[in-house]
This record gives C-alpha cells, structure tokens and sequence, in this order.
C-alpha cells in the first residue's frame, strides 16, 4: 500500500565555506530497506547523514520523507517523524547507566519515565547489552557504547534508522553480531542505511549499495554490481 | 555637540581604550591558549598598582620607573598562579575552572586587604603629572603616558609573537591547540608563558594607571567587565583583535557615557557584549 | 528485568525517604532548641542558601547551563513583591508570586536569544545581563534607584508576612526550601529530568533524539528563576529593606552559583549541604577576624573555593562518595562529573 518511497533524495548538495562536501546527490530509500553507504575518507557520508538528520541544511535539493519535504528540518522534527541516527564518534550520555540513555529515546513516544523504562529495557535486550543495564555508560566498552546508541535510536521508533560505522573497530565475531543485529532490524520493518567501511560486514546484508566520492554519488546498486563497477574500484584504488 | 567637544570626547576614548586594551590582551592570550576565562584577571592590575605603591612608599621610586620591576613581578605571579593552581584545572569541568580563578580573585583581594588595607591610596607627585592642551582639546598628561606606554607594550607583544621562535610557538598555540602540539610544542610550557605574560600586561597597565587612577583592593571589578568585552569583541584569542577592540570599547564607552550618561556607561558597554556575542560570536578577527 | 532489581531500585528511595524524613522533623524543631536570635538568624542564613542553591542547580546543575547572573532573578523577586505592596499595598503571599512569575518571564526572554550560547560564553551572558539590570535598578527612579525601597513598618503578622520575631521567618524560608527541593525532586524524577541531564552530557546526541534543546534550558531557566525570585521576595520579607547592592550585585550570582558547586551539582542534597558549609565559613570567618577589613575573611574563604574547585570537581558530596567507595566492603558508586563545554 506504501507506493511513495520512504525517502527520497533530489539534488542535495552541502558546501561548508566553499568546500563541497555533497554535490547532487540523488537517490531513494524503500520501506524497510537495507542500504549500504560507502566511500573513501572524506566522501560526504557522515556530511549526507548530518543533512538526512537535520543536523545541516543542505545548500541545495530536497528531501522528502513518506513523501512530506523535510528539507533543512531540525534534527529534533526528523526525530519525531522517524529517521534515527547513531554518531560515527559515539555521543553517549556519560553520567547516565546504559537503560537510562536508551529511556531518553523512549521518551519521544512516551514522557512516562516507568513505560519508557520498560521500552528501553527491551531494547537493550535487542541490541544484547541487558546485563549492562545498570553500568555507567562511560564504563562500557566503544562497541558497546556503539551498540548502546543503536538501541537508544531504535527506541525512538524509527522508520529509518541511519549507522555511522557502527561496525569501525569491531573483531571478526563482533562484525558478524552486529551484521546479525541489522539484518533483526530490518525484520522489524525499520530501513536503515549503513555507513560503514568494514565491506565484510556490509556486503553480505544490504539490498542495495551507494557509493560516494569527492562528494557525489558515483554509483548506485546491488553489492554485487559495485564490486565490478570500475568507477568504484576506480574510487577506492585512488585513495 | 560642538566638534571640539567631539574631539574631546574621542580623545579621552583612545586613550583609555588603549588601557582597555593592554589589559584585555593578556586576558585573550591566556583563553587562546588553555580555554579558560581568568575571572582574576583584574587583580593583575591591582597588584601591579599595589607593587608601584610600594615602590613609591618604600623606596621612592616613581612608578614610571617602576614599570620594568612591575612587569618581572607580575611575570612571577602569573607562573606562580599558573603552576599552583591553574595545572590542576586544565581537564577539570568548565565550572571548577570557574571557580578556582574566581576563588583566585576573591584570594588576591583579601590578601590586598591583609597588606595594604581596604583604604583607596593615591600616588601623589609622579613624574609625569599636570595637562597637555592641543588646541581646543585638553588631556592629562599621567592619561597620555599611560596610554602611549599601553602601546608600547602591545607593540612589543606582538612583536614578540611575531618576530620570535618562542612568540610565535605561543601564538601558533593559542591559534590552534591541537596543531601546535603536533608541531612539538611544549604545552605546558606555552601555558606558564601565557599566564606570566597576561599577568605581566595586566601589571603594567596597573603600573601605568597608577599614577593618576586610585589603588584600592577592589580596583580590578572596574577593569574586569571590560576586559571580557574587549576579549570577545576583539574575538577569543586574538591579540591585534583585542588591541583593536579595546580602542572601540573606550571610544563607546566614552561616547555612551557622554550622549546617555555617564551612570549608564558600563551598560553601554556589556550591552555591546551581549549583541556581538549573539551576532557574532567570534568577534572581530576570532577563529571561526 | 526481573522483578528482583526493579524492588531493589525501589529500596534506596523508601530510604531516602526516611532521611529526608528525620532532617525535615530535626530542621522543623532545631529553632525550638536554638533560640537565640542571633543563631536563629544563622539558620535562617543557611535555609536561604540552600534554597538558591537548589534553584539554581536546576538549570546550572541537571540541564547543565551554567548561569552567573542569577541575582537578575533574585532582585526582580525582590523588587516586584516590595513595590507591590508599597505601592498598591498588596500582600506578599501574591507579591511574591507576581515575583516568580515576572523573573520566570524575564528568564524566557534572556534565555530565548541566550541560549545559542554554549559553555563560557553563555556565563558571560549572563552576567552581563545581571549587570546591565544593576545599573538600570540604580538609576531608575521609579524603583527608587540607589537608597532603595523600604519595607511598611506598619503592618505585621501572617497576612503580610513581617514579624519582630526571627521564628516565622525560618518556617516561612523552611517551607519555601521543601517546596523548591520537591520541584527539584519533581523534575528529577520525570522525564525532563533525564532529558536536562541529556542536554548536559551530549546536546547533538539529545536532539537526535527529539528533545528540544531551546525547549528543555527554557524550562530549566524559567523555573529556576521562579524559585530564586520566591527566595528574593523573602530576603526584602525578611530585611525589610532592598537596594541594587543587596539583591541585584553580581557577588549574589556568584554565592547562588558557588553553594550549590561547593556542594555538589546536578544532586538534590548537594545545594544543601553546600549552603551549610558555605554559610558557616562565611559568617565564622567574619565574626572571627571580619569587619576589621583585615581581608582574613575573604582569604579563607578564597582558599576554600579554590581547594575544592581544584580537588574536587564533584563537590564535597563527590568527595564523600569517593571517600565511601575506598572503604572497605563499599559498593562502587557512578560519580557524576561535570562535562566541559566550550566554543559557541
Ligand atoms: N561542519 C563542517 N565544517 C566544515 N567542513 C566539514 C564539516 N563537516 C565535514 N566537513 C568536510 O566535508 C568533507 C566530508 O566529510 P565527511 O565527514 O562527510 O566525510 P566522510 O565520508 O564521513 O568521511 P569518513 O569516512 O572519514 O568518516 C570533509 O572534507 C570534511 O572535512
Ligand atoms: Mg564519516
């Protein structure tokens, strides 16, 4: 029944005081969608994801969400209609217990702090950091501090969560956890789009894949369509 | 308002806005470099207008000639503050860093009142005394001096962060940090320096104003407002912006007070804070 | 989670509540014990402090914000309740109120456009605004300006809250202390207490995750301010006489902010056990070597300000805490520190 894309990308563009970090960038995001972003250092990924989120106003084209233009929203708004994000450099709240961050994202839906409790306790069991609950989320580890804010923006509800590499850093066994724990999200009807640099863990997942360099999209399909797309390899060897 | 009135009023601006400046430019150094704002950054001054007291009453010596023994004490301090105190705040929450500079302003102070009492001193018969008339303009001449020498001694600062290895490690470090530690500059270093340097400034413009302005323990709170003004006008860190700032916040400060009032001039003044903090936050020639 | 930790998250607040419980019947009696007027006084000196301590942590402390201009909030308290009932002879119960509600007014229209502000500069802003209010309160001479306003000395009793008798006027600030900690406690508890903590510790991260910021330090200002006015209304109550100097001066903002640091910041009992030891030392040190001028006073309390600023962060209650986590046997507690936030 949901014809309308999810999201839908025309023309964005950011430039910071002349430097370009997104030129015309287009693209679509279907319901429930896993998506993979990839580029080099310095593509305009997280510079895309900030501009999704409402962190920054693009300096050109639109965005529309379920249809609706939400071009340079605040990130507050983009929260409450459903995109989620975590932060390549991770954002915890350092004098909150692990469930007390992930109530703060249940709080969009719900301001009662014992149903919000409740919510972020499910979620922590989602992301597998229940026995954490109660640790001080400046003790936790970076991957679970990683996975931390992955269950504080899923409890907000999202249609679309976006994950900045969330996979950085991470061993073999973790990398095929965390897979794992997209692909869950993705059963939960939630899209997402994954940044990420670690392709053993992207690869195998997403449905489809966008490639960025110097700022523009320069390839857009299925991974195995870009692992031959000389523009990408092309990309990646020059780097 | 007649022009010679005008001009009058000009005058007296530069020249206390060069004093404005000389104090505010250790001030800058000092929160480019470490990121912390020195609430105590007045009692510099006092102490430097205490240290030319002493010099006067003890040993007779004017506070003109003073200036260079001012600096090397205040110098001392600024180290002394810096390695007994301030070392220990450098990674400690923004509210402590507050505090401990603030419980230094309030320390200065009462212990100015312990030596000195809480009476206001005059320096009578300095050197430099009486009125110059240029025409229709009339200043004092203690006001002139004091001016010219703030001049001097931000010419020299920058001079010396231009002109030398050691200056130009300091500016680098309180343009940016990060970057200067990766060049292999010695932080702590550059931290010791920039405090001994601010005192330094902030005890000349003391020693300077001492000879036509009152020394009392509380002297530093009418320096202090300003000097912040100065600061994010001239915007955080910048030296040139603070010498330049601090001219323009004595010329409205002087000017303010003329066409509003005089009771109203400090408002005047922490008003234009408040607009070049929310319009630009960065200031004249700040960093983005 | 199971049914056991959610008990057992439930137990330390029952205990608290015994606490609470046997402080506010000791403090509701200690006046009975103490009756001389002069300690009476002191007492009252401590409540008061502990009220603006609590006040003021709620913006400055949970959300984070730190303000150094709070005695804007406290002289409109002070000014509104005394010119109400100057000049149109109305009570202070109302007075009061007008109080808290003018400051709660002032602090959305300060705080709407400062609160682009972050860290240091949103300080400076607020003392400049503080300042700038001084000088207009000194020079307007509606409000009397600098020989300030003098409270009736024709009325007394409940109705108008003056009395000759030093114990009313510790129930009246004891009870106004009660209120402000269950606001603070109220707000802690419900879901703008996390949200003002999240604000605090990653405000990027807080908006990712729908909270306003301008919304959320709004709130904690203009709260905070309504309670620091009620406390502004009390002290011309209680002095029966106002001026600039005594309500508007910047040394006000700074004593507001400074017991609740002393004490500990973004925790209830914090403010107040900060008040406790802060007044002490500040009349101690003056009846022993003060108004001599001697400057010994001032030096004392200095260095106290300086020791803990750099020993201890987190207030003498973090000291406490890091005190009990090294004794033997003692559970590990989370000490909260405070995140530096600096650059507009
Ligand atoms: N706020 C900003 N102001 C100025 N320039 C910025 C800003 N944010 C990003 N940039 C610049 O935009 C470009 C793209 O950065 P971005 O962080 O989006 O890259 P990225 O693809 O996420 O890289 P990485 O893989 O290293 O995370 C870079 O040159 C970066 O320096
Ligand atoms: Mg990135």
């Amino acid at each position: 029944m949901n014809t309308a894309p999810l999201l839908a990308v025309d023309g964005l563009g950011k430039a910071f005081d002349g430097l370009v970090a997104n030129r015309d960038i287009s693209f679509v995001i279907h319901h429930g969608e896993i998506v993979g972003l990839i580029g080099p250092n310095g593509a305009g990924k997280t510079t895309l994801f900030n501009c999704l989120a409402g962190f920054h106003t693009p300096t050109t084209g639109r965005i529309a969400f379920e249809g609706r233009d939400v071009t340079g929203s605040t990130p507050e708004a983009a929260a409450a209609l459903g995109i989620a994000r975590t932060f390549q450099i991770v954002r915890v709240f350092q004098s909150m217990t692990a469930l007390e961050n992930v109530m703060v994202g249940a709080m969009l839906r719900n301001k009662r702090v014992a149903e919000a409790r409740d919510r972020a306790e499910e979620e922590l069991a989602f992301v597998g950091l229940s026995h954490r609950a109660d640790t001080p989320a400046s003790d936790l580890t970076v991957s679970e501090q990683k996975r931390l804010e992955v269950a504080r923006a899923l409890a907000t509800e999202p249609k679309l969560i976006l994950l900045d590499e969330v996979m950085a850093g991470l061993n073999p066994t973790e990398v095929r956890e965390a897979s794992a724990l997209v692909h869950r999200i993705h059963q939960r009807g939630i899209a997402s789009i994954i940044v990420e640099h670690v392709m053993e863990g992207i690869m195998p997942i997403a449905h489809r894949m966008l490639v960025l360099d110097y700022g523009a999209k320069i390839a857009d399909g299925t991974p195995a369509e870009i692992a031959e797309n000389p523009a990408v390899i092309a990309a990646y060897l020059g780097e | 308002m007649t022009a010679d009135i005008f001009i009058q009023v000009l005058v007296s601006g530069l020249l206390i806005g060069l004093i404005y400046a000389l104090v505010a430019v250790g001030l800058t150094l000092i929160f480019g470099v470490m990121d912390i704002v020195n609430f105590a950054h007045g009692e510099f001054l006092m102490l430097g207008m205490y240290a030319s007291f002493w010099a006067f009453a003890l040993f007779a010596i004017d506070p003109i000639v003073a200036l260079p023994l001012t600096a090397l004490l205040l110098f001392a301090v600024g180290v002394i503050v810096y390695q007994t105190v301030i070392r220990r705040i450098l990674k400690a929450p923004m509210l402590s860093q507050i505090f401990a500079t603030f419980g230094l302003m309030i320390l200065l102070r009462g212990l100015a009142q312990f030596f000195w009492k809480p009476d206001h001193r005059l320096i009578p018969h300095s050197l430099v005394s009486g009125n110059i008339a240029l025409g229709p303009v009339q200043f004092g001449l203690p006001q002139f001096v004091a001016a010219l020498g703030a001049v001097g001694v931000t010419g020299a600062l920058w001079m010396f962060l231009h002109r030398t290895r050691l200056g130009t490690a300091l500016e680098a470090t309180a343009i940016d940090r990060e970057a200067a530690t990766l060049m292999g500059i010695d932080g702590q270093k550059m931290f010791a320096l920039a405090w001994g340097i601010g005192a330094a400034c902030a005890g000349l413009a003391g020693g300077l104003i001492a000879t036509f302005f009152p020394i009392f323990p509380e002297v530093g709170s009418n320096f202090i407002l300003i000097a912040f003004v100065v600061v994010v006008l001239g915007g955080f860190g910048s030296v040139t912006g603070a010498f330049l700032a601090g001219i323009i916040v004595g010329l409205i400060e002087v000017l303010g007070g003329f066409l509003i009032g005089p009771e109203y001039k400090t408002a005047i003044v922490l008003s234009l804070l408040l607009v070049v903090l929310l319009v630009r936050p960065r200031g004249l020639l700040g960093k983005a | 989670m199971t049914t056991g930790t959610t008990l057992s998250r439930k137990a330390p607040i029952s205990r608290k509540a015994m606490g609470t419980g046997a402080l506010l019947a000791l403090a509701a009696v200690l006046p009975l014990a103490i009756t001389e007027p002069s300690q009476q006084n002191f007492l009252i000196l401590i409540l008061m402090g502990a009220q603006m301590g609590v006040a003021w942590n709620i913006v400055g402390g949970y959300a984070g914000q730190v303000s150094l201009g709070h005695a804007v909030f406290y002289g409109i308290g002070a000014y509104t309740s005394t010119m109400l009932l100057t000049t149109l002879g109305l009570t202070p119960w109302i007075g009061a109120l007008a109080g808290g509600l003018l400051a709660a007014l002032f602090a959305l229209a300060m705080g709407w456009p400062c609160f682009r502000l972050k860290g240091h500069y949103f300080a400076m802003a607020t003392i400049a605004v503080a300042e700038i209010m001084q000088i207009l309160v000194t020079n307007s001479d509606f409000l009397e300006g600098a020989v300030g306003l003098y409270l009736p000395m024709d009325r007394g009793g409940w109705g108008w809250l003056i009395f000759l008798s030093k114990l009313p006027y510790y129930y009246i600030i004891l009870g106004l202390l009660v209120l402000t900690v269950l606001v603070s406690w109220a707000i802690e508890r419900s879901h703008i207490g996390y949200y003002f903590r999240a604000i605090k510790d990653e405000p990027e991260a807080a908006r990712a995750l729908g909270v306003s910021l301008t919304r959320y330090k709004l709130i904690a200002l203009s709260v905070s301010a309504f309670l620091t006015a009620m406390g502004g209304s009390f002290y011309a109550q209680k002095e029966m006489f106002i001026d600039p100097g005594s309500v508007f001066a910047g040394t006000i903002s700074i004593k507001i902010a400074l017991i609740a640091i002393l004490g500990g910041v973004g925790r209830l009992t914090g403010p107040v056990l900060g008040a406790v030891i802060l007044i002490t030392i500040e009349e101690y040190s003056r009846t022993l070597f003060g108004s001599t001028g001697s400057g010994t006073d001032m030096i004392i309390y200095a260095a106290m300000i300086i020791l803990v600023a750099v020993f201890s962060p987190s207030g003498v209650l973090g000291l406490l805490g890091d005190l009990r986590r090294h004794l033997p046997g003692a559970k590990p507690a989370a000490v909260k520190t405070e995140k530096m936030e600096v650059r507009p």
